[in-house]
């Protein structure tokens, strides 16, 4: 939302970060993750924010986001959109200079703001990837259609209306299923699940 | 001279996805008949589990991983030393990340290993995954398909678009940055096809359930790329990139004023109908956008007398 006039003052975000209000060892606990080895190597060239297809309809670029990452700014880093918005396309992983997996460390920070409970509240995406979770956990493969109307239930059921137009054309040619996909033994594979790695 | 097919006599598995069972089914469909005019033996792997997708990886990475081992260590039960294609990019991507991490961090293959040894399931390393592009270019090769070619091309000429995961970032189906080796099986097969700049950049994804505005945004810059190129068709080799590209056509027309009503194929689509595959089989039907061009190109009577 933008907020116009006298009464941008009172409102407008602050741009300017403060050290004190850093967590300086949380990338350190990030560089052991698998994937996030090169966080530290990062030079800041935006080659990232250049080849991102979404980085425009971010609130901060991929190379905003390695920025904050290296300097501890967790709040703002996993309450922010932009790693809700990658489509993991791997495109910066794939032109990074310095070898950074991007997408890995996206991966990272989505699963630690969904951890910490500090993900875009009512945002879509993260309600899709916990309704997805769910479903295969319980069944074993997911079905698109109930994926679907799951996600909108949780989030914003309105975007059902946008979405009654492809579904008809989905329907006509037969590309809708409304088969319960499932595999044989469910049971078997939240064993499987079950067994956790332990932390070193 | 032509080279010997080097594919495998006893076959290939294949997994399926939840995709091509739904909005993707006539990329199975015309999979099946694809190689069935190649005479290649393929099976659906029994009992597969969903492989986690891009959401699973977002929520609980060790999951995702367990997942797919799953899948890889039915594979690897299954009779016959048999490579497992995955049609899906995302199914692949996700499929190869799982083999490739378990190599590289002893944590992970650690855990993969106990918990398929606690449903009584083998280890997963040496089932190796493929894509099907990759698949018919070295195994099968342009020449076998040159030769194969039973009717003539007499639709416009198509863009190639790869998308992001199969390309990306394993190297293997094609090179990350500038892929040919579908541009290389369409011309094989007759099919012309377009030089186009945006064949990597990204469809969204599943953005265009989310985030609609901006999923869509992301499809009509690639139908536009693709006009502009003198395209009048799209060539996928993926599920949800066909899905968008597909689907949103008309709301995209609605919403600019510039009129897109390209059909968006599978590759296995045009190559299996130019390798005289059943055009009943080859999910035609099934598409949504440019119906009455696929019925001129491909399903008209006189189209089908005239093989070459």
């Amino acid at each position: 939302m933008e907020i116009r006039g006298y009464w941008r003052h009172m409102f407008q975000f602050r741009k300017m970060k403060f050290q004190r209000e850093a967590v300086p060892e949380w990338p350190h606990k990030v560089k052991t993750l698998p994937g996030c080895e090169n966080i530290f190597s990062c030079i800041q060239c935006g080659t990232c924010s250049g080849t991102c297809p979404l980085s425009i309809y971010m609130d901060f670029t991929p190379r905003r986001i390695m920025s904050l990452l290296r300097e501890g700014f967790r709040k703002e880093a996993l309450g922010s959109e932009t790693i809700w918005l990658c489509a993991s396309c791997y495109s910066c992983a794939v032109h990074c200079p310095q070898d950074i997996h991007i997408t890995d460390v996206m991966y990272s920070l989505k699963r630690e703001a969904i951890k910490e409970n500090l993900y875009p509240k009512r945002f879509p995406i993260p309600v899709l990837a916990r309704e997805f979770y769910e479903i295969v956990k319980r069944r074993g493969r997911s079905s698109e259609m109930w994926l679907v109307l799951r996600m909108a239930f949780r989030s914003n059921p309105f975007i059902l209306l946008g979405m009654a137009k492809s579904g008809w054309a989905l329907l006509r040619t037969g590309r809708l299923s409304f088969k319960s996909e499932g595999i044989r033994n469910p049971k078997d594979l939240q064993r499987e699940l079950a067994v956790k790695r332990e932390v070193a | 001279m032509p080279k010997t097919s080097k594919t495998n006599p006893q076959g290939y598995l294949y997994f399926p996805g939840c995709s091509l069972k739904a909005t993707g089914a006539a990329y199975e469909e015309s999979m099946l008949e694809l190689f069935r005019s190649l005479d290649v033996p393929v099976e659906e792997l029994d009992d597969w589990n969903c492989c986690g997708a891009t959401s699973y990886m977002a929520v609980d990475e060790d999951s995702a991983f367990l997942l797919s081992a799953r899948n890889l260590s039915l594979a690897h039960k299954a009779p016959g030393k048999r490579d497992l294609l995955a049609p899906c990019a995302a199914c692949y991507l996700v499929l190869r990340k799982t083999q490739e991490y378990a190599k590289k961090y002893p944590s992970i293959k650690k855990e993969v290993s106990d918990s398929l040894n606690a449903v009584n399931l083998p280890g997963m390393n040496s089932v190796k995954v493929r894509h099907p592009l990759e698949m018919l270019y070295n195994d099968v090769g342009l020449d076998a398909i040159k030769s194969k070619v039973k009717r003539r091309w007499r639709g416009g000429q198509v863009a190639c678009y790869y998308g992001c995961q199969a390309v990306r970032p394993f190297d293997e189906v094609d090179r990350p940055l500038n892929p040919m080796r579908m541009d290389e099986l369409m011309r094989a097969a007759g099919i012309p096809t377009v030089d186009y700049s945006l064949k990597t950049k990204c469809c969204g994804g599943s953005l265009t359930g989310t985030i609609h505005d901006v999923g869509v945004r992301l499809n009509y810059i690639l139908l536009k790329e693709a006009v502009r190129k003198g395209a009048q068709a799209i060539v996928t080799i993926c599920p949800l990139c066909q899905f968008n590209l597909d689907t949103y056509q008309k709301e995209i027309t609605k919403a600019t004023g510039e009129h897109f009503d390209l059909p968006i194929f599978f590759f296995t689509q045009t190559l299996g109908w130019a390798l005289g595959g059943e055009i009943d089989k080859l999910g035609l039907k099934r598409c949504i956008s440019g119906r009455s061009q696929v019925k001129d190109w491909m399903m008209s009577r006189e189209e089908v007398e005239s093989y070459v």
